[in-house]
């Protein structure tokens, strides 16, 4: 077990690697990172020079990336257009973006679970129907619609009719908030409900459609019609032998999909002013920031190949009887 | 693998003998004997095969969900040319009826500089439906071509193909697009190629599916028994592996299909998709948000239509599966 999480380690961090290389040619090959500046008759051509030889413009490709890994490697991002470091705004923002989606995932999963298990029981009766049609039309619904539907539709007419904020619809705190954390929590809460709703909704549908047919797959097993042959209570059967069984495909699906679950992300912190690093990333890529690009894209590859070694691991953690070769 | 060797062993090798022996080694996987079957014989074997394609078919139009899918799709299609062609307005036609209610002479109501909404949600349809059309056809080919190729050759050739897919898997989907479309959106018409780098980013999971089908069918009797026949690798793959990979193939492209439009509005919602003076449904989502709640039929009528579109797709794609493969309920999407 030991010998094999260290191994998928050392595959992850060369596959990191290479998704370096892969991100770096994506980026380069984007536009020239000095087309705006280039554009305004006021820039003098020295400032053009300077900025060129700071971003190592005329260096090739292979130098500029290996400066910028090695950079990278000791936290050192570069600057934006604007002269901010790079790698501190990457960590304020990705901690905004953290509290989203960290939330919206662990009660994504618990809501596809539940969904998914009761769907499964009630298999062909209108639960199952009921459940399964919701699932399919939230699969159909891309995410800045069921945001927006949710702001103009629900968010702003219950705060109009109870004549107070309960759901902020703009940013991811207000901007005077001060205090304790305690103090500041309800503040959070409010803001944070709404794009956490909007990722929920989004994400579960299709784990739960992936639960209901892991469930219904367990419950025809053999192993489960001896569990109730020897008189086990339906509930004792349905958690200790069929859920435990039907959860563990669904796991490594929830991991893989975090990659989606962070696309997701940018869409939400959009639709809700949340200046998270979906939001950042964005106004990267439209200002040719280079080094924003960069860094955006190498922390969610880091997350994404994190969480596929955490699936790997996981995989093995929930069925015995995969072994470590 | 044994290489095709014994080939003098057998009589004189017509095209068309090897394509009637094929046949009926085909059908008859599994058992040796198919080497010895005429052409006659071969002829009415493939006919069962024929008839597999009838009972997917069949098991198809029984599902009252898909078809009810399907005829919503191809409604919708149908009415977005029609409409093109026969309303009284077309998409780019400014009317005198700035911001007004739906009525009968434009039963979506018209927006801020007298667009009739709805010749613009119609024409909104008929490029979402042209875009994820024409990326649904590229990610197959490259998928199926890249996937078939892996797990036909295996080797060096697999693990460099797959490790490449894990590489495409490893950013999200979203952050590239918005970043390969971001110098897209300056030109005004983009469409093509917003497709070419949405089929560019959407052919890694078909390539996955076709290869594991590939490394389990080369195993296969009848893919050997071709072999020993003298076909080429290129005649085994296209005429009898891939045949016996259809299924998931067709599938996942109509998964492919809706999925595009996903992200093709999610684009024009950003800004950076369809451009001005196109129209897709994103882009009047993007354009009615603002006065959702006062002039409602700006926002309602295009979501409706967005959602309406991508659900019966993938109500399409759910049968499909079914029909395919009855025993084994399970969505990826």
């Amino acid at each position: 077990m030991f010998a094999y999480v260290i191994r998928r380690l050392l595959i992850s961090i060369v596959v990191l690697f290479f998704a370096t290389i892969f991100v770096f040619v994506l980026v380069a090959s984007s536009g020239n990172p000095l087309a705006l500046l280039n554009a305004n008759p006021h820039i003098p051509h020295a400032t053009i020079v300077a900025r060129e030889n700071l971003l190592h413009l005329n260096d090739p490709l292979w130098q500029r990336y290996w400066i910028w890994l090695n950079g990278a490697i000791h936290g050192n991002l570069g600057t934006s257009i604007s002269g901010q470091d790079v790698a501190s705004e990457a960590i304020s923002h990705l901690f905004v973006t953290l509290r989203m989606v960290i939330v919206a995932t662990v009660i994504a999963i618990f809501v596809a679970i539940f969904m998914g298990v009761l769907a499964a029981v009630r298999q062909g009766k209108v639960t199952d129907h009921a459940i399964t049609v919701t699932n399919f039309v939230l699969l159909a619904t891309p995410i800045f619609v069921l945001g927006l539907a949710l702001k103009e539709f629900v968010a702003i007419p219950i705060n109009q009719h109870l004549n107070k904020i309960i759901f902020y619809t703009d940013g991811e705190q207000s901007p005077t908030l001060s205090g304790s954390f305690f103090s500041r929590l309800p503040d959070y809460a409010a803001h944070t409900a709404l794009p956490v709703i909007t990722l929920v909704l989004i994400s579960y549908a299709s784990w739960a459609i992936y639960q209901r047919s892991s469930m219904i797959e367990t419950l025809d097993a053999d192993h489960v019609r001896l569990a109730r042959a020897k008189g086990l209570s339906q509930r004792r059967v349905l958690i200790r032998h069929v859920l435990r069984n039907a959860l563990i495909p669904v796991t490594t699906v929830v991991a893989l999909d975090f990659a989606a679950v962070l696309g997701g992300a940018i869409i939400t912190e959009i639709v809700f002013g949340w200046q998270g690093l979906g939001q950042w990333y964005l106004n990267g890529v439209l200002t040719l920031d280079t080094n924003v690009m960069l860094a955006y894209l190498l922390i969610t590859a880091t997350f994404v190949i994190g969480f596929n070694l955490l699936a790997d691991i996981l995989y093995g953690v929930l069925d015995p009887r995969i072994r470590y070769a | 693998m044994p290489e095709p060797v014994a080939q003098e062993n057998f009589v004189i090798q017509t095209p068309e003998r090897v394509a009637a022996v094929e046949a009926g080694a085909h059908t008859l996987a599994g058992v040796g004997a198919g080497l010895e079957l005429s052409a006659g014989d071969a002829h009415g074997l493939s006919g069962e095969a024929k008839s597999q394609s009838r009972i997917v078919l069949g098991r198809f139009f029984h599902q009252r969900l898909a078809m009810i899918g399907l005829g919503i799709f191809a409604l919708l299609g149908i009415a977005s040319i029609v409409v093109g062609h026969f309303w009284q307005y077309s998409y780019t036609s400014i009317t005198n009826n700035l911001n007004d209610p739906p009525s009968w002479a434009n039963p979506f109501g018209t927006n801020a500089i007298g667009n009739d909404m709805f010749a613009q949600v119609m024409a909104g349809v008929e490029k979402d439906i042209e875009i994820a059309l024409t990326v649904a056809a590229m990610a197959t080919l490259i998928g199926v071509t890249i996937g078939a190729i892996a797990g036909f050759y295996r080797g060096w050739v697999d693990s460099l193909l797959m490790r490449f897919v894990d590489l495409v898997l490893v950013l999200p989907v979203l952050a590239v697009l918005i970043l390969l479309s971001a110098k897209l959106s300056k030109e005004s018409d983009n469409w093509l190629g917003l497709a070419f780098i949405i089929g560019l980013l959407s052919w890694t999971y078909v390539a996955r599916l076709v290869r594991a089908d590939f490394l389990s069918l080369r195993e296969r009797d009848f893919v050997e028994a071709s072999r020993a026949l003298g076909a080429t690798n290129r005649r085994i793959i296209v005429k009898h592996m891939l045949p016996n990979a259809v299924g998931p193939i067709i599938v996942n492209a109509t998964l492919t299909v809706a999925l595009s439009i996903i992200f093709e509005s999610t684009l024009s919602f950003l800004g950076l998709g369809v451009q001005p003076p196109n129209v897709s449904l994103g882009l009047l989502v993007d354009q009615g948000q603002d006065s959702a709640t006062t002039e409602w039929w700006l926002f309602v009528f295009p979501v409706v239509f967005l959602i309406v579109l991508i659900l019966s797709i993938f109500l399409v794609g759910d049968g499909l599966r079914e029909a395919f493969d009855p025993k084994k309920s399970r969505v990826r999407a």
